[in-house]
């Protein structure tokens, strides 16, 4: 569905991403997971035209879009809720939902309406309220919510989980999984929160300084001792039924640990899945 | 620690402590209130010891130092008095004002609306019957024309400020270029009114389009610079440009309005006048009325269609590049063709207004269009609350009418207006109507019996 072939760009004269080859397959969830500063944001914005690519090509259901205008790579079936929510803060929940519509027939508005607000019921209570007065997990439902109202097939999701309560974050995964299993919707998942976002995914990147080091099924990345030393310091190995809240905090704060440094022990390890110390320092 | 907390509230009166903690928050305010004061009228002496405490006089010889300490005390002391009477009906209406009904003079967001709403209407029907007032006079009628001329600017400014977020400073340029329309059709080719009135609209949305090409990227301060700029230009051009726009003499004898063809005058060589055409003796006053309604009608014609397009897809893509301009690309909305219809269309407004200008004036030049005019409708948009179409309504009374009701006041007229300014800012620092009213609205109506489920 999504193919990236040798991708190059970055902002001025620096370079974020150095040669990204990756495949997004219909009907999957493809997680990237990375540290700050990797060039995870870089590549979804790439995608969607700003910046542009300088090298390489990006191809969208066998369209090349590598050089099209962000507004015209949506009407193609590719929605992206980008990082930050950027929801419309003075407007209603319900017009929100109104401008997601904009590139579609409004013969279908209707009924993409009941289908979002099946999905998230919390939005359906505040369809008049405004956005900016929305708590944090709404609003990224309401931006979910809204870059579905475009009937997507490719729907891309850049942290979800930022700055959400892990019960919130729980449910949010919980939502993603269903879009894609009940609508078909096949999602690219761009997240920090290594652990859930490799456990819903068919396949999984794990992104370094604008390379992609690793990649495989999302179990396989799971299990992966690098990925465990670099991302999910402090999770068991089981995943599935164990994850208890405590784990979940680990999960998270370890996320927020990272800007400043990671401890001595997993920057050892952290080497072996292609950190340089550069890169922290 | 115990014990000095304890001592006060047994030497005073009331023994039992309750009362004594009381007596405290009651009596707190006052002597605030006295602080404050105090404060402020030194405040005052201060600053009314250099402007009003010395005067320079004329003597023989030479110049003098007059002092005028009294002057200055007066000031001070009508400070102190002013803000202690100011506070204390504050503090008097707080407490006359019961608690238990206070939520209840908190209006529900809902209840705001639909109060807009009639305001709104009883503000139509008041414009509609000025005319026939009994104390509305030839003068009174005039001002109310030149007041809707900038209320008609206003809310096309607002479509461009208000709506989709591009501060423009350079709103003027497009009146000029409306008013300049208007005058030199009429002038040249002989054109009517209502055959130029489109073309004016028409060419002063070309400028808009014109104008938006090259700012497409900015945003902000940059774009209020450029902005700024392009409307000096245009400006300088009709200034130097003699040939065609006559320079700094401007154009004069534009043609005057007429009632369809039957002019508002006492005689004419041709035709039919208008009071003839309606049997009434001939008054001046017919003219004024007429263009008084003229300026009416298109004024709410500008605020149907604004509140129209609001509604529509390409309304709310404005009012979502205000908001955010990155969610509005990832939706796909193309912001290009949304900056640029929202230039256009505020300057299509503006070019209404001018080329109405042109012909109630009978007479243009460049001075008309100087910056300050663009500053004022800006200021008009920011003061009534960004993207409120009432709220533009309240504040062109208070920029536009007050300085002319003012006038009694002389040199002081400018401070009163400024003071009226800074009063605006205190109280409504986002605007008058500083709230926007969402395109739908949801909340379940009490559906009436006979319509049934």
């Amino acid at each position: 569905m999504l193919t990236i072939r040798d991708l190059r760009s970055g902002y001025g004269h620096i370079e974020a991403l150095h040669g990204i080859d990756m495949e997004v397959s219909e009907g999957q969830i493809v997680t990237l997971i990375g540290a700050n500063g990797a060039g995870k944001t870089t590549l979804l914005m790439t995608i969607c035209g700003s910046p542009r690519a300088r090298t390489g090509r990006i191809v969208l259901n066998d369209r090349d879009i590598t050089r099209m205008p962000t507004h015209e790579i949506v009407r193609l079936g590719l929605a992206h809720a980008p990082e930050g929510r950027h929801i419309f803060a003075r407007m209603t929940v319900f017009e929100n939902l109104q401008m997601g519509a904009v590139t579609t027939p409004p013969r279908y508005f209707a009924g993409d309406l009941e289908r979002v607000l099946t999905l998230f019921p919390r939005l359906h209570e505040r369809l008049d309220q405004r956005g900016g007065t929305l708590s944090g997990g709404e609003q990224q439902m309401l931006a979910i919510g809204r870059a579905l109202m475009s009937r997507p097939r490719l729907l891309m999701l850049d942290e979800p989980s930022l700055g959400l309560a892990p019960l919130v974050v729980r449910q949010i995964f919980q939502i993603i999984r269903e879009i894609n299993r009940e609508q078909g919707v096949t999602v690219f998942l761009v997240e920090q929160n290594a652990y859930h976002a490799l456990k819903l995914a068919h396949r999984g990147y794990v992104m370094v300084n604008g390379c992609i080091t690793l990649s495989g099924t999302g179990e396989a990345l799971l299990a992966d001792p690098a990925v465990r030393a670099a991302y999910l310091e402090g999770c068991t190995p089981t995943g599935d039924a164990a994850a208890t809240g405590a784990e979940q905090d680990n999960v998270t704060g370890d996320r927020s640990r990272h800007p400043t440094g990671v401890g001595p022990s997993v920057a050892a390890r952290a080497s072996a899945t292609g950190f340089s110390q550069r890169d922290r320092g | 620690m115990a014990a000095p907390s304890r001592s006060p509230s047994s030497s005073t009166s009331s023994p039992t402590p309750p009362g004594s903690a009381l007596e405290t928050v009651r009596q707190a305010p006052h002597g605030r209130i006295l602080l404050d004061a105090l404060a402020a009228g030194v405040l005052a002496a201060l600053l009314a010891l250099p402007i009003l405490g010395f005067r320079l006089i004329e003597v023989t010889g030479g110049l003098a130092l007059d002092y005028r300490f009294r002057l200055v005390g007066l000031a001070a002391l009508g400070v102190f008095a002013g803000r202690i009477l100011v506070l204390e009906a504050r503090l008097a209406l707080a407490a006359w004002r019961p608690a238990a009904a206070r939520p209840e003079t908190r209006r529900t967001f809902l209840g705001a609306y639909a109060s807009r709403q009639s305001f709104g209407w009883i503000l139509a029907l008041l414009a509609l019957i000025l005319p026939w007032l009994p104390f509305a006079d030839r003068n009174l009628i005039d001002k109310a024309t030149l007041l809707l001329i900038y209320v008609m600017l206003g809310w096309g400014l607002n479509v461009v400020v208000g709506l989709a977020g591009l501060l423009d400073l350079g709103y003027v340029a497009f009146y000029a270029v409306g008013a300049y329309s208007y005058a030199l059709l009429s002038q040249n080719f002989g054109l009517s009114f209502w055959v130029c009135l489109p073309l004016a609209g028409l060419l002063a949305a070309v400028f808009g389009m014109l104008l938006g090409f090259p700012v497409l990227r900015l945003r902000g301060d940059y774009l209020a610079i450029v902005t700024l700029g392009f409307g000096e230009i245009v400006r300088v051009i009709l200034l130097n440009w003699q040939d065609v726009t006559g320079g700094p003499n401007g154009v004069s004898g534009i043609q005057r309005p007429s009632f369809f063809g039957h002019p508002f005058t006492a005689t004419t060589p041709t035709g039919t006048t208008f009071h003839d055409l309606f049997g009434l003796p001939f008054s001046p006053d017919h003219r004024i009325i007429f263009l008084y309604y003229l300026s009416l009608t298109l004024a709410l014609a500008t605020n149907l269609v604004t509140l129209r397009i609001r509604r529509l897809p390409i309304g709310r893509a404005w009012e979502a590049l205000r908001e955010d301009e990155i969610a509005c690309r990832s939706l796909g909305i193309d912001p290009t063709r949304t900056k640029l219809s929202a230039f256009a269309t505020g300057a299509m407004f503006a070019g209404f207004a001018g080329s109405f200008f042109a012909t109630r004036q009978g007479f243009i030049s460049p001075e008309s269009f100087s910056f300050l005019e663009s500053a004022i409708i800006l200021a008009i948009v920011v003061l009534g609350g960004l993207g409120s179409q009432i709220g533009i309504v309240l504040s062109a009374i208070l920029l536009v009418g007050l300085p002319e009701w003012f006038r009694d006041l002389q040199q002081y007229r400018m401070l009163a207006f400024g003071g009226a300014m800074v009063l605006i800012m205190l109280w409504r620092p986002r605007g008058l109507m500083a709230s926007r009213d969402p395109t739908v609205r949801l909340a379940a109506v009490p559906t009436s019996p006979g319509t049934g489920g």
